[in-house]
């Protein structure tokens, strides 16, 4: 056998492997509509069965949003929406910091919506989107007597670590996008530090008032 | 105040009401607004909120919600005939099917059964029906008791005001008890709602007000607004390095055109009912990235 035999098969051996790798990986991430239906359901059941929860226990609702629905979520992705052209003049700290504020402030303000969950009905559109996509909108809607069902969409990016949702809308606004302005105008009056100042006193302030 | 109010409209419309640098182009009129805004929250302090907290902790769920249906049914017949206005008679006779299922078998209205039966609510109303029409939107303004209203919605609001069944109710202690009953109810069951909207925003002016935008744009489009094509969130680099196109989501669409909640300008090309689309959205989509 001659020694470009050996390379050559050596790189076939080595290609399929990494295919077969390729196949194992992409079947062991979860298709993002399979992903919303299980993390919502399973929040909706231990919500469901939790009368603390039920009764308004703030930081129980907190800590199941941060073991259930968070690892799902990417903040980084999520910040750079809500800033715009602003993100890319944010330097890797600035930025991590934004993300971690823009976080605690998200989950602070609307974790305890799960706690209001009483006779809705929750549908789960089938996912429209082609088999490689890497950026797909899943639709949920949250049917609920005498009023007009409620479109919840998940807008959802793909990955290393599986489908990561980076907005959210809520009956056509974005919990993400509608922080446009504000963060815009709190940059050009006091810069990027000044953004992550307010967005930390504002935390702060929630923290304080839950207590 | 209200005096005041009406005064400060009138002086603003005259002297060309001072900007504010880097305002919101629709909102031309922000100083008035702001002080508008805080005069309904004052007042939604005092009234509003209290009333309805009261309101919810004294009834329980299960009556809170037949006031709830027995409100949307009467709602429901002028939601009818605004999608017979928006040429979709198959929504139209959803509705009055609703308005007949619900008056009859619901109990004039009190049990939503129609739901049940698959009949799906919708949301209309006249603002909404002008704008398919192809009004343009106007200037945003907060009108004291109102809220949040362009010029669009305020004569949207007028006209459903004039023809609200309600509103038609002999003797006037009814009408006004029913009135009454329907705002607190409604204020009640929003009361989850603006603590969350409160809490989350660094400026509560600026939330409601694009909250506003965005929430009339997807009424309008019955929940299937034009999205832009998304862009990757920045901060990544696009696949191709010859990627000049503009980074667009769907809030840079909104205000891409003078009003893009206005399909006329579509319809008349396709001859269908088409979204209007943000000038550039074929740049975007001619620009070679593969995720489009």
């Amino acid at each position: 056998m001659t020694r470009s035999m050996v390379r050559l098969a050596s790189i076939l051996v080595a290609g399929c492997l990494a295919l077969f790798a390729g196949r194992a990986l992409a079947a062991a991430i979860t298709p993002p509509d399979a992903l919303v239906k299980t993390v919502t359901l399973e929040v909706l059941d231990i919500v469901s069965a939790d009368q603390e929860i039920q009764a308004g226990n703030v930081q129980k609702v907190i800590g199941l949003v941060e073991a259930k629905v968070l690892p799902h979520f990417s903040f980084e992705s999520m910040t750079a929406l809500a800033m715009g052209v602003n993100w890319r003049k944010a330097t890797a700290e600035q930025k991590t910091r934004l993300a971690q504020s823009f976080k605690i402030l998200l989950v602070r303000t609307y974790a305890s919506a799960i706690t209001s969950y009483r006779d809705e009905r929750f549908e789960f559109l089938p996912l429209r989107a082609k088999p490689n996509d890497t950026d797909v909108t899943v639709k949920v809607r949250v049917h609920k007597p005498g009023r007009q069902s409620v479109a919840i969409d998940y807008d959802m990016e793909r990955t290393a670590s599986g489908w990561k949702c980076y907005n959210v809308y809520v009956a056509g606004v974005s919990l993400v996008l509608n922080y446009r302005t504000e963060f815009a105008s709190e940059v050009r009056r006091n810069g990027i530090d000044g953004l992550i100042d307010a967005l930390e006193t504002k935390n702060q302030k929630l923290e304080a008032a839950a207590k | 105040m209200f005096a005041r109010a009406l005064a400060g409209v009138t002086f603003c419309l005259l002297a060309g009401c001072a900007t504010v640098p880097n305002g919101d182009p629709r909102d031309p009129y922000e100083s008035f607004n702001r002080a508008m805004f805080s005069f309904n929250e004052g007042l939604d302090d005092v009234i509003g909120e209290p009333v309805a907290t009261a309101y919810k902790a004294v009834l329980p769920y299960e009556v809170r919600i037949r006031v709830t249906n027995f409100f949307a049914n009467i709602q429901d017949v002028m939601i009818a005939v605004n999608n017979l206005l928006q040429g979709k008679p198959n929504q139209a006779a959803d509705d009055f099917a609703r308005v007949l299922v619900n008056s009859s078998f619901g109990l004039a209205g009190l049990h939503d059964i129609a739901s049940d039966a698959g009949l799906e609510k919708h949301n209309e109303d006249f603002g909404q029906t002008f704008a398919v029409w192809g009004m343009d939107g106007g200037p945003y303004f907060v009108w004291p008791f109102f809220g949040s209203k362009n010029v669009r919605d305020t004569f949207g609001l007028a006209l459903d005001l004039t023809v609200a069944p309600v509103l038609a109710i002999d003797p006037a202690s009814t009408r006004y008890w029913m009135t009454g009953l329907y705002l607190v109810n409604e204020r009640a069951d929003l009361l989850d709602a603006t603590t969350a909207l409160d809490d989350a925003a660094l400026d509560k002016y600026v939330a409601r007000r694009d909250i506003y935008f965005q929430r009339r744009r997807d009424l309008i489009y019955d929940g299937n607004p034009p999205r832009a094509p998304r862009q990757r969130p920045p901060g990544r680099e696009p696949r191709s390095n010859a990627d000049p196109s503009p980074t667009m989501t769907r809030s840079d669409a909104l205000r891409a055109g003078p009003d893009p909640g206005s399909p006329r300008a579509a319809r008349a090309q396709t001859g269908t009912f088409a979204p209007r689309r943000p000038s550039n959205y074929d740049a975007v989509l001619a620009a070679p990235r593969g995720k489009l």
